[in-house]
């Protein structure tokens, strides 16, 4: 990024030039790269675009049973004991999410996934990479790659570009670690925001650091050092800004969190729309809880499905009532989804060969069901779709060019979603 | 022994050991004799170890950096061999010691001088604690994990230099109580005590494999692996072994959870011929008995007096080759960043070591001193390729692994330090005035900080991150956390009102205090130069600019990397 070029640390984002240099008026004799600073603000006036898209993704941690959510198989043997409901688009779901069925003329199912990874950590990785792990390449996720991709377009932006509500995301591989997601606890609490000493003071106190990280760096000991310290830049703005409150749920009418749920999942559906009007590109939020091997029906009815029903439907509904839907993609899913065949403990084990995705938003077409699978859901009838297809979908719908090509750790060319077509179903 | 934080009485009874053992391991290590033959056996290991290092370096035409400076490597091997940086009175001890062999006598003072027992165990009970039941395992309120109990069981097995086959023999045959409170308490218990009941003790095969095999079976349950020679009957056939073990909750939150062995009936139930079936992924039942990885069978009867799975399991596993080559390349990839193969306790046949003489030699000879890990650690710290500076030159920098490539150790690899790192060089950094607590708060307190950057999956892999490593999170804890502030006081006996101390005769000095306390090295004129700035910032006053100076040293790349 060119903003975050050494040597020096630049302007904190979201403080003015003025302020700064206010700041830097105690700091002057420390300023060894002001000239560096000076450049670096030219820069930034020059690179303001609109691309107002964002991402939010629900992440489904542990393999939900997509075969009792989206796509059910009543009378079969695989099918369990929920039956379909009818919804506001083309397509049924589970009786047990009534709120997302009145949504689903805006969401749309990908009811053709078809993956080959169904352990937890690699099926984690590869659909939040759209690459199966492999040891010499250290792939970036999805959050890493979008927010890298969008950044530019939002010089207005002073808290990180890719959070995590929760936990549970995948890291920035090769990107580094300035994409790293910024996790916090669906409270919005962020530890140790509090400076306790005057910014001046800080401020020369950054402006030393930068020398010192940079006698390190320039000694070439390996890019871990540089990494570090643009993660410091990006501390920097993050201390200094208004847009910290985006994280604060708690200044939502009650109504609203009531809407949304009173619980993790819920607050941090609510957080991903705060985050996403400031202006954040790329929200994750997690679920966990969806690894069930024994005992799968009234886990989902009583717990699993309620949460997310209120949540996931009100996250649409509010940003499609604000306007925010054409810009915004959502995507559902977890690491695969679980067996067709019901287990010995009543559960369901580990699948990946035939389940589904949710998506909508950001142009998507609505309210449609991608593919099938056959009678029992035990396989895919026609094409399929990979985490490779699904990803070259949303970063179409986001404007991300399918053209782009980064530059691994090894120094191989890599195509943005593997170089996969985007699930043509989706575009009109 | 460092006894500051609790009576001699309470150590004895909290470690477990007679002081009759240790002066009989003082005897046989101060024996002179004893200490020469062992010299040359250790000098000539460790020019083997340069040896087979330095032929890969010809074989790809690479150079080695220069040597570390002796500040630089000393803070490299305290932070690693009792995980916290060196206090400035012992950096220099080291520095102004002139003696020839000063390194290896370092060595042998950090791995088995009294004064350093404590922490050496910490530090290696952690390392180990993460390894066995990760960095989450036994917070959750209801978990069967006691973290205290195997944590106990850690630090007594690193205090006494319990031989590794031992240590591996115990962890997997274990059965008691987990918890340190009570009557039948057996600490080793919680690696398996969560790992056995669910899902026919899946994560107890996959974990023991993993972890002294270095063998990765987890895909094989379910079928047969694409690229390693494990198939799924090999994987059933290696969870039989863990049929006979059960883990029972206490009947009351107050009691411990138990690990026990049990008879195991089979599935058909048949004692005698205890079997188990497994679906191929066409539906078709397969039978499986106990078979260990190398076709070795044992008695197929379920009854734990006719043949005990988890001894006989740990016979094997302990006469294994894997055992001592898993071990050797996880402490290489410990000291010098990457092992010889990736993940280090991957070494099926689809990952072919990066330099598989030295593995052999280095698992070979551990096997012959016993399976003593200390031994292991003293060669490869005192080898060549871990005194070797971080700074990478023209003639080795293609020797980048983070590129992909594999390691061939030219250069030392900058790595950061672990949140456990930190923690512990930070209570150094706070100089005298870290608050001293029992050793149970102690750790109480020090486990606290850590969960702060440890989140699990929640699935039944116990996958868990760590939003430690290089985040903002992690820059905000070092700007502003209780940490930071506690280092960055005046008080008396803090770092800074030692630098002021120190200085109190020459200008200089004060500032040198400090970044010898925290980079082991002393401030350049550049760096002078800013301390000035900084005294002529707070008006003159020089307490006043050492805190801000120490701010930026504990926040620096410097710090926070091993280098």
């Amino acid at each position: 990024m060119r903003r975050n070029q050494y040597p020096g640390f630049q302007t904190p984002r979201g403080m003015s030039r003025r302020h700064f240099l206010t700041h830097m008026a105690g700091a002057t004799a420390f300023a060894g790269s002001s000239l560096a600073l000076g450049n670096a603000l030219a820069a930034n006036a020059s690179t303001l675009k609109r691309n107002r898209k964002s991402a939010i993704l629900l992440w489904m941690g542990g393999g939900p049973a997509t075969i009792d959510l989206w796509d059910l198989k009543p009378g079969q043997a695989t099918g369990g004991p929920f039956k379909p409901i009818a919804t506001t688009g083309e397509m049924q779901i589970c009786e047990h999410l009534p709120m997302i069925a009145q949504q689903m003329d805006k969401l749309s199912i990908v009811r053709n996934m078809s993956t080959r990874e169904a352990d937890h950590t690699r099926g984690a990785y590869y659909m939040h990479t759209g690459f199966v792990p492999q040891p010499s390449i250290q792939y970036p996720s999805y959050g890493s790659v979008i927010s890298q991709q969008l950044f530019d377009s939002r010089s207005d932006l002073e808290i990180p570009p890719f959070v995590s509500v929760g936990g549970g995301s995948e890291g920035p591989g090769f990107l580094g670690m300035a994409w790293a997601p910024f996790t916090v606890d669906s409270n919005g609490n962020v530890r140790n925001l509090n400076m306790g000493v005057e910014p001046s003071r800080l401020t020369q106190r950054v402006m030393a650091l930068a020398k010192l990280e940079q006698n390190f760096i320039d000694d070439n000991r390996g890019r871990a050092a540089a990494e570090h310290a643009k993660v410091i830049q990006k501390t920097l703005n993050l201390l200094n800004s208004q847009q910290m409150s985006a994280f604060r749920v708690a200044d939502e009418p009650a109504e609203v969190r009531e809407r949304y749920g009173d619980n993790n999942f819920g607050r941090g559906c609510l957080m991903a729309r705060r985050l996403v009007e400031t202006g954040v590109p790329f929200v994750e939020v997690t679920l966990g809880g969806w690894d069930n091997h024994q005992n799968i029906f009234p886990t989902l009815q009583n717990n699993m499905l309620p949460t997310l029903d209120r949540a996931m439907s009100a996250l649409v509904e509010d940003l499609s009532q604000r306007g925010m839907l054409d810009d915004t993609a959502i995507i559902w899913m977890g690491e695969f989804g679980r067996t067709p065949r019901i287990n010995g403990n009543t559960g369901r084990d580990h699948w990946a060969r035939s389940w589904s995705t949710v998506v909508g938003g950001a142009g998507m077409n609505p309210g449609i069901a991608v593919g099938q699978t056959n009678e029992d859901g035990t396989s895919i009838e026609g094409s399929s779709y990979t985490s490779e297809n699904l990803m070259a979908t949303i970063c179409k719908s986001l404007g991300i060019s399918l053209e782009t090509t980064f530059t691994s750790n090894n120094n191989r060319p890599i195509k943005i979603a593997n170089g996969a077509a985007p699930i043509s179903e989706l575009f009109a | 022994m460092d006894m500051r934080v609790m009576g001699t009485k309470a150590f004895n009874t909290l470690w477990g050991f007679s002081v009759g053992a240790i002066v009989f391991a003082s005897v046989l290590y101060l024996s002179p004799q004893f200490l020469r033959s062992q010299d040359t056996a250790t000098k000539n290991r460790i020019e083997k170890i340069d040896e087979l290092v330095a032929k890969v370096w010809e074989a790809y035409q690479l150079q080695p950096s220069d040597p570390a400076d002796d500040g630089e490597w000393c803070r490299r091997l305290y932070l690693d061999l009792i995980g916290r940086i060196p206090k400035v009175n012992e950096l220099e001890a080291f520095l102004n010691d002139e003696s020839p062999n000063k390194k290896e006598q370092l060595v042998e003072r950090l791995l088995y001088g009294d004064e350093y027992t404590e922490e050496f165990a910490r530090n290696w009970t952690t390392v180990w604690t993460n390894l066995l039941i990760g960095r989450t395992g036994g917070n959750a309120n209801n978990s069967l994990i006691s973290r205290e109990g195997m944590q106990k069981f850690l630090r007594d097995a690193f205090a006494r230099e319990m031989p590794y086959d031992r240590f591996v023999r115990e962890l997997i045959t274990a059965n008691g109580n987990t918890r340190p409170d009570g009557d039948d308490f057996n600490g080793a218990t919680n690696f398996l005590i969560d790992k056995v009941n669910m899902d026919n003790g899946a994560q107890a095969t996959a974990a023991t494999s993993q972890l002294f095999l270095g063998l990765q079976v987890q895909c094989t349950q379910c079928h047969n692996h694409p690229f390693n020679d494990w198939k799924q009957q090999k994987y059933w056939e290696f969870n039989a072994f863990f049929r006979q073990t059960r883990a029972f909750r206490g009947q009351t939150d107050a009691d411990s959870p138990i690990l026990a062995d049990q008879d195991y009936g089979g599935e058909s139930g048949n004692v005698d011929e205890a079997d188990l079936f497994f679906e191929l992924r066409n539906g078709l039942l397969k039978v499986a008995y106990p078979v260990f990885v190398d076709g070795e069978e044992i008695e197929r009867s379920g009854y734990v007096n006719v043949v005990n799975r988890r001894e006989k399991l740990a016979d094997f596993i302990v006469n294994s080759e894997y055992m001592p080559k898993v071990m050797a390349n996880r402490m290489w990839g410990y000291f010098l960043g990457y092992g010889f193969t990736k993940p280090v306790d991957d070494l099926g046949p689809h990952n072919i070591p990066s330099n598989p003489e030295l593995l052999d030699y280095l698992s070979t000879e551990f096997r012959d001193s016993g399976f003593d890990v200390r031994s292991l650690m003293k060669w490869i710290v005192l080898s060549r390729p871990y005194s070797l500076s971080s700074k990478i030159t023209r003639y080795n920098e293609s020797d980048d692994p983070l590129s992909g490539q594999p390691p061939r150790f030219t250069h030392f690899y900058i790595r950061q330090m672990t949140a456990e790192q930190l923690y512990e060089s930070m209570l150094v950094a706070q100089g005298d005035t870290a608050e001293q607590y029992s050793f149970e708060v102690q750790e109480q307190r020090r486990n606290r900080w850590l969960q702060q950057f440890a989140s699990t999956f929640g699935n039944d892999e116990g996958t868990e991150s760590s939003t430690f490593n290089g985040t903002i999170p992690q820059v905000l804890m070092m700007f502003n956390g209780d940490m930071i502030q506690a280092a960055t006081t005046k008080d008396s006996g803090s770092i800074i009102a030692q630098a002021m101390q120190s200085g109190r005769n020459k200008g200089n000095q004060a500032v040198n205090f400090l970044y010898r306390a925290g980079l082991a090295r002393e401030a350049n004129r550049d760096e002078l130069r800013v301390a000035e700035q900084f005294l002529g910032a707070r008006g003159g006053d020089a307490s006043e600019a050492m805190v801000d100076i120490w701010w930026m040293i504990l926040n620096s790349n410097e710090f926070i990397f091993v280098h």
